[in-house]
């Protein structure tokens, strides 16, 4: 098969002062830098552009390889020539967030008043808001309208946001694994991981940088993070009760699964920043698609096609709440379809489930975007 | 009647009763053939629900919009008259919830088009009465331990259950193989299709 090859990650900054970025819970931000990258071409009259959304700790490296690296984008097996998101047909962008630490504006930044890095000055910033900066990029980029909204988890609430926010600007929408809004569960999942980044007292209220990181912190937060991606089965066929013969009674890790998530949380701490780390749980929290009527009444205005996707054992984002949105859309009269893949990968299944995902995706767009040539 | 080679015969004769343009949900949509062909000859919205993962994928490669679920649940989550039509075609009889799926079906949908076996089709009789067998025929081949039909009636027992729901027979046709049958047809036709609408507007 195939593949993009090499790719860069390219950076669109907007929202200069005095023309702040007016932010969902009050506040204002300015200047806003976007980390994104695109593959594909656009079209004579840009009507093939997609936008995928990433997840929580993802980034605007899609698909494709840095020049520098040897390992491909997050979703280089769904993007890419005769993928589900084929590139030889769509022009496919992925944008970071508002609030992350992969080349976009967030609580690491310099603040450009102070010349300090934010930490907690940074405002706090909501799904809506990041859906917001995704819509500036995509009015510099000259789209009038997406063919398509695409992501899963966290980049589902996103998908869920551009509908009920700029239901006009996109035909169809793919939200993977997410839910309108998060259950106590996930809500309690999340805080557990911002108190363990809180009670490091490497963290400092948030004032660390050029400090000692609050490495432990953060490094449990993706630990308890990877033991909710994953499901009782999966864990059980990766590493069952696999260990070092040895036991010592200090404690060190000797089962495997043990191994595994010291070894996730160590390199997680080597990328990401802590603080995003709060601010983006927090939006994630907080976010509600059908928060008001204003809302629910932008979702029937949404007259595109959306294919909605579960995985069997997602605890973290169990298929009910994708059903959820099935409900919602049907009562808005939207075309909507659904499938629950069959799958033992828990929530992670979204980045693994690469065939089932393929042939839902690549006959869906198929038929969306068949539906813009006859429009011509 | 070049469709009539293309499709079988029930998928033609449905496609018969639907209108053009019209708003379409086929209850246990299988592969999807039937949706095609109304989204195809009649322009049909066409939408389905089906519990099948593999049938979905089949649906979804057609261009459908298709719900993966069962119809039991599915049902209820839509409005009053979201559809022109609601077909079940062969999948009631498979329906836990019976009375509950048919009165849902003419709710949503201003007309529904109901596909029934007939259990009393006559090699049926035949076998209970002469050999003492519970029926296997060519159009009810499953064998008693390994039926997914739980419901067993008749084309005599669906007219009188439509009755009693109070639910108007708009068109009755009774076949057999690629046949209609007029004569008798709950001793002769081994199935029925029904176009059934409220007597009354949802209030």
């Amino acid at each position: 098969m195939q593949e993009i090859g090499i790719v860069e990650t390219k950076y669109f900054t907007f929202a200069y002062p005095p023309h702040r970025l007016k932010l969902d819970l009050g506040e204002e931000i300015g200047p806003v830098t976007i980390a994104y990258e695109t593959y594909g071409k656009l079209n004579k009259n840009k009507t093939n552009a997609i936008l995928i959304l990433h997840a929580l700790s993802g980034d605007a490296h899609a698909a494709g390889f840095h020049a520098d690296q040897n390992r491909p984008g997050w979703w280089n097996d769904m993007i890419g020539p005769d993928k589900a998101f084929d590139t030889t047909k769509y022009f496919v962008i992925c944008s970071n967030i508002l609030g992350g630490c992969k080349g976009s504006t967030g609580p690491s930044s310099i603040n450009p008043e102070t010349k300090r890095n934010y930490g907690l000055s940074f405002p706090p910033i909501t799904i809506r808001d990041m859906v917001r900066c995704q819509k500036h990029l995509i009015d510099y980029l000259g789209i009038q309208k997406l063919l398509c909204v695409a992501g899963g988890s966290m980049g589902g609430m996103q998908v869920l946001a551009w509908m009920t926010d700029f239901p006009e600007k996109i035909r169809s929408a793919i939200p993977i694994a997410t839910a309108l809004r998060h259950s106590a569960q996930q809500i309690a999942f999340n805080e557990v991981g911002r108190q363990a980044i809180i009670a490091d007292p490497n963290w400092s209220d948030g004032d660390y940088y050029g400090h000692q990181i609050p490495s432990v912190g953060l490094s449990i937060a993706r630990m308890i993070g990877h033991i909710t991606y994953m499901s009782d089965i999966s864990m059980a066929r990766k590493f069952g009760r696999i260990r070092n013969k040895e036991f010592s009674s200090k404690f060190l890790a000797n089962f495997e699964v043990e191994k595994y998530l010291h070894y996730r949380g160590n390199s997680f701490v080597k990328r990401f920043d802590a603080n995003s780390y709060l601010y983006i749980t927090k939006a994630m929290d907080i976010f509600d698609a059908l928060e008001n009527s204003e809302k629910a009444n932008n979702l029937k205005k949404f007259n595109g096609d959306i294919l909605v996707i579960a995985f069997k054992s997602d605890w973290l984002y169990p298929a009910y709440q994708s059903k959820e949105i099935v409900r919602v859309c049907k009562q808005a009269g939207i075309n909507v379809s659904y499938c629950e893949i069959e799958s033992t990968y828990g929530h992670d299944a979204f980045l693994l489930e690469v065939r089932e995902q393929t042939c839902l995706i690549k006959h869906f767009l198929n038929k969306v975007f068949s539906k813009t040539i006859h429009e011509k | 009647m070049k469709n009539r080679l293309e499709i079988s015969f029930d998928h033609w004769l449905i496609t018969q009763m639907v209108e053009e343009n019209s708003r379409v949900l086929d209850l246990g949509c299988g592969d999807g053939e039937l949706l095609k062909n109304l989204v195809k000859t009649k322009r049909c919205n066409g939408h389905g629900i089906e519990i099948s993962e593999k049938l979905v994928y089949l649906c979804i490669e057609k261009g459908l919009n298709v719900i993966h679920g069962d119809i039991d649940s599915g049902l209820s989550e839509y409005q009053t008259d979201s559809f022109d039509y609601v077909i079940l075609n062969q999948s009631l009889q498979q329906v836990l919830h019976f009375e509950k799926v048919f009165e849902e079906a003419l709710r949503v949908g201003r007309y529904a088009i109901i596909g029934v076996p007939n259990f009393a089709y006559w090699p049926a009789r035949f076998q209970v009465f002469f050999l003492g067998r519970t029926p296997a025929t060519s159009t009810l081949p499953y064998l008693w331990y390994e039926s997914p039909n739980i419901r067993w009636l008749s084309i005599s027992d669906f007219i009188t259950f439509c009755n009693k729901k109070k639910t108007k027979i708009v068109k009755a046709v009774c076949i057999n193989d690629a046949r209609i049958i007029k004569f008798f047809p709950n001793f002769f036709a081994s199935s029925a299709i029904f176009l059934l609408a409220r007597f009354k507007n949802i209030s």
